[in-house]
């Protein structure tokens, strides 16, 4: 049996993803910049995939902008924001957790002298609502924040920043890493108050290699991925069609009615793990009650994290390992949530897809029984 | 233009009358690892070997790379063939330097004349050669006591021979000179670089490594596996023994004091290992250790280890320093893949405060809770063979 719980890393393509591709690739493969028929072919491929991330996001076409994943994204907003509001201020408030492709770019800008802030998060990987007020001041040009942490899937306060940059009167841009809310939770620009929206297909069921940005129509941003003025010139080079119109596939089939229903039933997939869990005492959970049941973080305290997730390889069954277990190397996330070393030694990330069954749980949980009365334990 | 290579012998030349036996296997090395790149011959002369390609246009690059990581071989050169006449040599020199001369400011030239016919004495070829690069090359000055580039002339009996610097081989003695002995591989920085030392001495190498799934995860095995192939560039083939040995170490843990795991570990390796050495022909086992490096590598230690094999243990690195062994695991190639994290079967239940000076007493005494026969017999049966070459490259 092979049970796949790694979907916040990746996730499987959907067939008719795969189906929509393969179209791109074969019959449409013009090049969308050319005025041809071929050429034109694409182009109507790729606006129509846009129609379908606009609906998607609740937004309109031309405030959709694809890129090559969530990193790119996440990199094309940081700087893009920040090069265009350098001369309003020089404050940039993020929090301590967030994902190398935006916390890197963030420390880039630092060493250029900008003035960061690195919100503290609670033991659930939560920042508090009242620390947001004060770090956001008039001179703030950015609020980066992800809507889901990828390792506890804790939710952030977007709303909260919102009002707090606009009663701090601020000038900046709230950008909303959504790669892993997307698919699983309304995520809509009016209601969080977002100026800039990264997403990625891979993490919903569509391919490597594409993702996108939401730009809120009037937003200036500064591009420094530079060429030929694709994409409203904030990503320029030649659309990668196939990606695009298998991004569209995959969120097509996220119908919004569903989402609910989705969250409701991997909720229970949640539960049910849970209770077949509840008689290890040695299981410690990492993810709070407010984060999404999608993502949920536990630690077997004294099973090495990379040693449960070979155990559970070798048994067909895939999670994550938070951390990598080599010393110095501890998650990021876990630490600055103030988690024990032994806890966040042998954290692991259990990561559902709406496609996950009852019965995958199921020997989920019974694997992990085994691992855990099998294994040596080790002091961490 | 004919190239041909002409190859200078390391040690080799300095042994007496069984000199042909070395010189007949570094022959065989070097026609098992270029077979597949090109068609020649080797003739002997002195204490230099010159290969002809019969292949047309053979790949010089691949070829330079291969016999680079030949042991036995001192320095090589790939040198233009011509007729032996001094307006061709000449004109051959500049033609074939052309394009190295570019990247160069300083020269001088060298001529060897092992035929003694003929008709221009050695500083005269140097004269009129010199004389010709400099009229073609006015970038270039001549230094005779510090060049950056000799240019050589060889005259010898069918050829003139001409090439740029000499390129400098892997020294050491042709594998196969010495016998067969087992590495004990782990993974980390060392045991790659006691593998190539003892493989420059002159050792074929096979290999074992210890793997316990799920403490450690198939990455690391796969490292260990990228490893020797690094290491069987130069040693050729590796016959490598991967040993389960997750069993070994849960009765360890669960039946011997904390503080002597390690050691009782190492000792069961090595019980494993001259098992597996006896039963490959192999007349010694090679480790990685270096004296002090960490708890089972302290000389009490070392004792307590060295007592279970009756076998030589071949320790290269015993006296190195960790900088020491890491710029040559650099140079191998091996250490971007030795600091990969993952896991290996060491560093898993160590205990905290592991003993630093056991005696034979206490662990032979901890290891009674042990079946040692029956399980050392159950990992050895339950090992997997891979073989590792990369020495042999595909077509």
């Amino acid at each position: 049996m092979q049970c796949y719980f790694d979907n916040s890393a990746t996730t499987k393509p959907l067939n008719s993803v795969v189906k929509a591709m393969v179209k791109a690739l074969t019959e449409n493969y013009g090049n969308p910049s050319s005025s041809h028929k071929i050429g034109d072919d694409a182009a109507n491929l790729l606006e129509s995939s846009r129609k379908s991330l606009a609906k998607a996001l609740y937004c309109r076409e031309d405030e959709i902008f694809f890129t090559s994943g969530g990193t790119e994204s996440n990199n094309i907003a940081i700087f893009g924001a920040v090069e265009a509001l350098k001369r309003k201020g020089k404050r940039i408030v993020t929090t301590s957790i967030e994902h190398p492709s935006v916390s890197k770019c963030i420390d880039r800008l630092s060493e250029q002298g900008y003035d960061v802030v690195k919100l503290p998060v609670d033991e659930y990987g939560a920042v508090k609502e009242e620390d947001l007020f004060p770090a956001i001041t008039k001179d703030t040009i950015l609020v980066s924040l992800a809507y889901v942490n990828s390792e506890v899937g804790s939710v952030q306060p977007i709303k909260a920043a919102a009002k707090a940059i606009k009663s701090a009167n601020a000038p900046a841009m709230l950008h909303v890493d959504a790669v892993q809310a997307f698919g699983k939770i309304k995520v809509k620009p009016s209601l969080l108050g977002a100026d800039l929206i990264s997403v990625s297909a891979h993490k919903v069921h569509g391919p490597k290699g594409v993702g996108a940005l939401y730009v809120k129509k009037g937003t200036r941003l500064v591009p420094y991925v530079l060429g030929g003025g694709h994409e409203g010139n904030i990503r320029s080079g030649t659309q990668g069609v196939p990606g695009i119109a298998g991004f569209s596939a995959a969120v097509d089939e996220i119908k919004e009615d569903e989402i609910k229903q989705n969250y409701e039933k991997v909720k229970l997939l949640k539960k049910k793990l849970l209770a077949e869990l509840k008689d290890l005492d040695n299981l410690v959970e990492n993810s709070g009650k407010e984060s999404i049941p999608y993502i949920l973080n536990i630690s077997l305290i004294g099973l090495p994290s990379e040693v449960l997730k070979n155990y559970l390889s070798e048994h067909g069954v895939y999670v994550s390992t938070g951390s990598a277990c080599s010393r110095g190397q501890r998650s990021v996330i876990l630490t600055e949530m103030g988690l024990s070393n032994e806890r966040i030694d042998s954290a692991i990330r259990i990561s559902f897809s709406r496609f996950n069954t009852e019965k995958e749980v199921l020997y989920l949980a019974k694997m992990i029984k085994q691992a855990n009365n099998t294994l040596r334990k080790v002091k961490l | 233009m004919k190239e041909i290579i002409l190859i200078k012998y390391g040690e080799l030349a300095l042994k007496g009358l069984n000199r042909s036996t070395f010189e007949d296997i570094l022959v065989k090395n070097l026609k098992r690892r270029l077979s597949n790149i090109m068609d020649f011959s080797i003739t002997r002369s002195q204490s230099t070997m010159v290969i002809e390609p019969i292949s047309k246009n053979p790949d010089m690059e691949a070829v330079k790379e291969v016999i680079s990581k030949v042991f036995g071989i001192a320095g090589f050169s790939i040198a233009a063939a011509c007729e032996k006449e001094i307006e061709t040599i000449k004109k051959t020199a500049v033609k074939y330097l052309e394009d190295t001369l570019v990247s160069f400011k300083t020269f001088k030239v060298e001529a060897k004349r092992s035929d003694k016919k003929f008709p221009l004495k050695s500083p005269e070829i140097c004269n009129e050669l010199g004389g010709y690069i400099l009229s073609k090359n006015h970038h270039l000055k001549v230094d005779v006591h510090n060049p950056d580039i000799v240019v050589t002339v060889e005259v010898r009996d069918n050829y003139a021979f001409i090439h740029g610097n000499q390129i400098k081989g892997a020294g050491g003695m042709p594998v196969g000179t010495s016998g067969r002995a087992v590495i004990m591989i782990s993974g980390g920085i060392d045991s790659p670089v006691a593998a190539w030392t003892m493989a420059k001495r002159g050792l074929v190498l096979d290999a074992v490594h210890f793997a316990s799934p799920p403490y450690t995860s198939a990455r690391a095995e796969q490292k260990v596996l990228d490893l020797l192939s690094k290491v069987s560039e130069y040693s050729g083939k590796i016959n490598t023994f991967i040993v389960p040995f997750t069993e070994i170490q849960e009765r360890i843990k669960d039946d011997c004091p904390e503080e002597l795991v390690t050691i009782i570990m190492r000792r069961m390796m090595m019980r494993t290992t001259e098992k597996i050495a006896k039963k490959q022909g192999c007349s010694a086992i090679i480790t990685g250790e270096s004296l002090g490096q960490v708890a089972s590598q302290t000389l009490p230690s070392i004792a307590c280890t060295d007592i279970v094999a009756n076998i030589p243990i071949f320790r290269p690195l015993i006296g190195m320093d960790k900088n020491e062994i890491v710029a040559i695991s650099r140079k191998i190639d091996t250490f971007d893949i030795s600091i990969q994290p993952y896991e290996d079967c060491c560093t898993i239940f160590v205990p905290k405060h592991p003993k630093l000076r056991p005696t034979l007493d206490e662990v032979a005494e901890a290891e009674k809770a042990l079946n040692i026969d029956e399980l050392i017999g159950i990992a050895v049966k339950n090992t997997k063979f891979v073989i590792i070459d990369a020495s042999v490259r595909e077509n």
